[in-house]
Order: structure tokens, then C-alpha cells, then sequence
């Protein structure tokens, strides 16, 4: 990958004290990178890790060996250029939604005073459609609400990145379909590089540029990153009527099924520097990061007749 | 639905009270009867039915004298004679002052020790053998050291009304959720301003719960330790009116001492209600 390096995790790990007096590892020598402005989905399964990673690009936790380096420079700590927006939303529940996105504020631009923070929190509360909410407690607000509310407040620090552990798991359909298209329109026009966790295969589908697929853990590796072949004014509506969709998809569920278990002994000279970048459906366009036959992948769309 | 409920809590609570009332009136009252008595029945009776009138006052005695010192309750003839408000300001006046010099420690310690792993690892063996003591025990080296039996007291309710607080303060920051100190982190707040904008409104339910167990056990303690020192305050009031053989201002003394300590309950009570927030 020879893009610009944006974001680059270089050979991190994460060891705990193990049971027996030594150590396991979640992951050990992660390489990842992001381009500036590029949208990353990771999928993997649960417990390979995949919050411990995020909580590092976060700074929030710190690897036990690597380093991330973004924009040049190596992260020491969390910073107001990477919002975080938590699974559980993580709201200060003594405070007002206006208050929530307003100590975000406060915290950012520290010598504003208090009628320009909330006219700055309020213009995100609208952004996110909660007009009239502001006064309310998290309490009294549902969960689609309150991960409304976690959006507006990272959103409000006008981060260079947004990190986002499954934001939208817990809500129904219908409010995840809202809150992905709106954060999806916000990453656009805004610019924002982002690293969001999921689950969930379309989600990932409709949001990312590029997928990262995780093995189980413990000792989960980075196996593929795949390439979104769909367009970029993709709608989420007629998102399955794309002729390269259901390869996609079955790509990313087969991975999940059964490779993300057997890819260890299936790839033991996986390096984990040269993560193979798989294309979906393009013929010809096999990439491998060395000339390595093993690494080639290509996989034919479901339904060859309607790719043009 | 919970409103009839209540009005019937509120009838049955009068009417325990009527019956209790009126039980203490019949089992007190001077029996004029026992002249008319089978003197036979009087013999097998003993001594109290004989003697007429009871050694204990009656609810209307009781009463009366209340209402006597209801009206005058600041007077003030000398040390052995004082109204029953002075007697309680005294004894709320010390309470109020160890109580606060308390506050004034427990809660800024209680923070550190919740903060840091490592002074909490550390006081622990001083606090776990402290928090057992009664605070009575105090007593004999505060009155030693100190010379003064009036700080002695104030002394003793500082002892017992720290514990509670010292535990529920670096219980509450200790275990205030990872998520809400991770927002600060995330955000780039300082540890000053994240200790009084996350860590403090976080831990505040658990702080002012210690806080209304130490209002109480100060107010257990301070009748106590006035008996003890002697001079002022309630708990005075009640030994010199146990030698003056006045069983009536004993009992008006015990139930100011449970209303009192109902009102200092209450409001504590009132202020653990406005920092607590729902989830
Ligand atoms: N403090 C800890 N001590 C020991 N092991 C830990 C600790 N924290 C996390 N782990 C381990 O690290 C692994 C990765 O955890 P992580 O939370 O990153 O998983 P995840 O991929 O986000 O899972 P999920 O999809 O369920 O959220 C888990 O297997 C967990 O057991
Ligand atoms: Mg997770």
C-alpha cells in the first residue's frame, strides 16, 4: 500500500498477564493504515480485540509494544483531534444533552464563553435532529437518542478522525438506517477520516471504503482489508442491487463463518506487515503486496451478467 | 391508588399513636380506685397499686410540662438551669462544628484515596483498625490532650463522623464508571477540572449517603459524650435531670433528642435527593 499514511498503527500489541503466570497476547505486530479522508470498517469476532485497538488509536489504552503514529507524528495520550463515540454512548447523566455537547465544547475552545459554547453545541443538537431535546437528561431520552447525542458531542470538536465502537448496536433498524446515513453525509462533507467497529456486514457495506477483517483472537492478525467496489454515492436503498454486492457480502460472511477460525493454520507465512488487499468481482485486478501467489485473491461476482 | 395508601398509613400511624398514648395513661394514672379496692386484690396487686399514684409521669404530665418549656425555651438561670433550646443549641452547635471539620477532611482524603490505588493500598490497615473504635474511647485522651471538655465533645463527633464519610467518598470516586473519566480523557479536561466536572457530580450520591450515616451516628454520639462532659447540651440535660429524679423532663428530652435527629436526617436526606441523578 503506497498510499498517503494518514493514520498508521505500526506493529502494536497487547499482552495481559495470562493465567498461568505468563502472558497472552490479543494481537501481536498489527500493521494497519488509513488514508486521510478514507472511511474503515473493522469486522472480526467478538473478543479478537477490536476495541483494544481502537482504544489505542484513541490513546485511551497503550499498546505493549508498537506504536501509532497519525499525521506524522507518534500519539502520546488521547486528543481532541480524535472524538471517540462509545458503544454504551458513555453521556454524563447529571447533565442536560445541551450540556453534554457543551462541556465537549468548553473542553475544546476552553476561553469561549458560555453563550457562544452553547450556540456551538446547539447548531450540532440540530445537526443531529434533536431540536428541542436540549434540556432534557440522557435519561429521559431513548437509545437512539443518546447515541444521537454522543455523535453531536464528538462531532462538535471538529475532530480529524472519528472513532466509533459499534455506535449503532443497539438500536432497531429503523434509527440505525437514519444514523448511518447521517454520519455517513456528515464523513463526507466533512472530510473525516474514520475508524468505526460493527458487526454488521451491511453496515459496513454501505459506510466503509475499506473493510478490515480480523481472525479470533487470542493472537488475532489483520487478514485482509478489502476494497468497497461499490460507488461512492452509493444509497443505502438500492445498496443490494448492486452487481457486486453479494459477492461482497458473501466474502465478508464466508471470512466470518469459517476462514477467520482457520486462517492461522490456512496462511501460517501471513505477514502481517503486507496484509493482503483484496478487490471484489475485478477481473484481473488481483492484488497481492509482493508478487506472492499465495496472496492473490480474486473473487468472481455472484452474478457475472450484470456487471458492466 | 398510593395516595389512599398513604392516608391509610397516616390514620394507622394516629391511631398507634392514640393507643400508645392512651395504654401510658391508663398503665401511669393515679389509680383513685384502689380505695375502693378488694383490699385482698390490693394486697395480691403489691406495692404500685397500693401506693396509688405511679412513679412514672403520664402523657398529660408530660404534656404540660412540654408546653411549659415550649414557651420558655431560652431562659437561662445559671448552669444547672437552662432552657431546653439553649441545652439543644449546644448540643447542635458541637455537632454541627465536628461534623463539618470532618467534611473538611474526609472528602478531600476520601478523593486521594480513591484516586490513587497506592494511598489507598496504604491507609488501609490504619483505617480498617481506626473505624472500630468506639468513639467514646476517644473520650480520656481528648480530654487529656485537649483540657477542654466542650472541644473534647467536638473532638469525640469529629472521631466518629469521619469514618463513614473517609469510606463512602473513596468508594464513590473509586468506582465512578470508566466510560464518563474516558470521555474526559478523550476531551483533553485536566485532573482538576475532570476531579469537579465528572469525578465529583459522579461520586456525589455515594459521598452524601456517608455524609447522612456520620449526621447520624454524630447524633447517637453526642448525647453520649455530654453525659460524659457534662456542662451543656442535651445529653447533660438528660443525666442532671436523671439525678434531679425528674423522669418527666427525661422523656422530653428523649423525644426532642428523636426529633432532632429526624430533622438532621431529613435533611441530608433532601440534599443526597438533588445530587442524585438517574440513569
Ligand atoms: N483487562 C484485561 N485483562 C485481560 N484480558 C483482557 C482485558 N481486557 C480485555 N481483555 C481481552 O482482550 C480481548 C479483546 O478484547 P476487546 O474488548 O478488544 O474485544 P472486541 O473485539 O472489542 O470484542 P467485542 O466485539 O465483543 O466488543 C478479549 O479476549 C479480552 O478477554
Ligand atoms: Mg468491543
Amino acid at each position: 500500500m503506497v498510499t498517503d499514511k494518514f493514520i498508521s498503527i505500526e506493529g502494536i500489541a497487547k499482552r495481559y498477564p495470562g493465567a498461568g503466570g505468563g502472558t497472552t497476547a490479543v494481537f501481536e505486530n498489527l500493521w494497519l493504515s488509513m488514508a486521510r479522508g478514507e472511511f474503515a470498517c473493522v469486522i472480526g469476532h467478538s473478543g479478537c480485540g477490536k476495541t483494544t485497538v481502537l482504544n489505542i488509536l484513541a490513546g485511551l489504552d497503550t499498546p505493549s509494544a508498537g506504536a501509532v503514529v497519525v499525521d506524522g507524528q507518534a500519539i502520546e495520550g488521547t486528543s481532541l483531534d480524535r472524538a471517540v463515540i462509545f458503544q454504551s454512548h458513555a453521556l454524563l447523566p447529571w447533565r442536560t444533552v445541551l450540556g453534554n455537547v457543551a462541556y465537549a465544547v468548553s473542553s475544546k475552545w476552553r476561553k469561549w464563553e458560555r453563550a457562544r459554547v452553547r450556540a456551538h453545541a446547539q447548531t450540532f443538537i440540530d445537526l443531529v435532529g434533536l431540536t428541542g431535546s436540549e434540556h432534557k437528561h440522557p435519561s429521559e431520552l431513548s437509545g437512539g437518542m443518546k447515541q444521537r447525542v454522543g455523535i453531536a458531542r464528538a462531532l462538535s470538536i471538529t475532530p480529524k478522525i472519528m472513532l466509533m465502537d459499534e455506535p449503532f448496536s443497539a438500536l432497531d433498524a429503523l434509527t440505525r438506517g437514519t444514523l448511518q446515513d447521517e454520519v455517513r453525509r456528515i464523513c463526507l462533507e466533512t472530510g473525516q477520516t474514520a475508524f468505526m467497529i460493527t458487526h454488521d456486514v451491511d453496515e459496513a457495506i454501505y459506510l466503509a471504503d475499506k473493510i478490515f477483517l480480523m481472525t479470533n483472537g487470542p493472537g488475532a492478525v489483520l487478514a485482509e482489508v478489502v476494497e468497497n467496489p461499490l460507488p461512492k454515492d452509493r444509497g443505502r436503498s438500492d445498496l443490494h442491487r448492486h452487481p457486486l454486492y453479494y459477492a461482497l457480502r458473501n466474502h465478508i460472511i464466508d471470512f466470518l463463518v469459517s476462514r477467520s477460525r482457520s486462517f492461522a493454520t490456512e496462511k501460517p507465512d501471513h505477514d502481517p506487515r503486507k496484509v493482503p488487499l483484496v478487490h471484489v468481482g475485478k477481473p484481473g485486478l488481483t492484488i497481492a503486496s509482493s508478487g506472492d501467489e499465495q496472496r492473490q485473491t480474486r473473487i468472481p461476482p455472484t452474478n457475472p451478467g450484470l456487471t458492466g | 391508588m398510593t395516595s389512599s395508601l398513604r392516608l391509610r398509613a397516616g390514620l394507622l400511624s394516629i391511631a398507634l399513636l392514640a393507643a400508645f398514648l392512651g395504654i401510658w395513661h391508663l398503665a401511669t394514672r393515679s389509680t383513685a380506685t384502689v380505695a375502693a379496692m378488694n383490699p385482698e386484690y390490693a394486697k395480691l396487686m403489691g406495692l404500685t397499686a397500693t401506693q396509688g399514684k405511679s412513679a412514672m409521669p403520664g402523657p398529660l404530665d408530660v404534656g404540660a410540662k412540654l408546653w411549659e418549656h415550649l414557651r420558655r425555651p431560652f431562659y437561662d438561670n445559671g448552669p444547672n438551669d437552662k432552657g431546653l433550646g439553649i441545652q439543644l443549641g449546644y448540643s447542635i452547635a458541637r455537632v454541627g462544628t465536628g461534623y463539618l471539620l470532618a467534611v473538611l477532611v474526609a472528602i478531600p482524603l476520601g478523593f486521594l484515596i480513591g484516586m490513587s490505588p497506592l494511598l489507598s493500598k496504604a491507609l488501609d490497615p490504619f483505617i480498617q483498625v481506626l473505624k472500630p473504635i468506639s468513639p467514646l474511647a476517644w473520650m480520656p485522651l481528648a480530654l487529656y490532650t485537649i483540657k477542654d471538655s466542650s472541644i473534647s465533645a467536638i473532638f469525640v463527633i469529629f472521631i466518629c463522623s469521619v469514618w463513614p464519610m473517609l469510606l463512602n467518598t473513596a468508594f464513590g470516586v473509586a468506582s465512578v464508571r470508566k466510560e464518563w473519566i474516558n470521555v474526559a480523557r478523550t476531551l483533553e479536561v485536566g485532573t482538576i477540572r475532570r476531579a469537579f466536572t465528572v469525578i465529583l457530580p459522579a461520586a456525589a450520591p455515594t459521598i452524601l449517603t456517608g455524609m447522612r450515616i456520620s449526621i447520624g451516628i454524630a447524633w447517637l454520639v453526642i448525647v453520649a459524650a455530654e453525659m460524659l462532659v457534662g456542662g451543656t447540651g442535651i445529653g447533660y440535660f438528660v443525666w442532671n435531670e436523671w439525678n434531679n429524679l425528674s423522669i418527666t423532663n427525661v422523656i422530653i428530652a428523649i423525644l426532642l433528642i428523636g426529633l432532632v435527629g429526624m430533622l438532621l436526617d431529613q435533611i441530608l436526606a433532601r440534599f443526597t435527593r438533588m445530587v442524585t441523578f438517574p440513569e
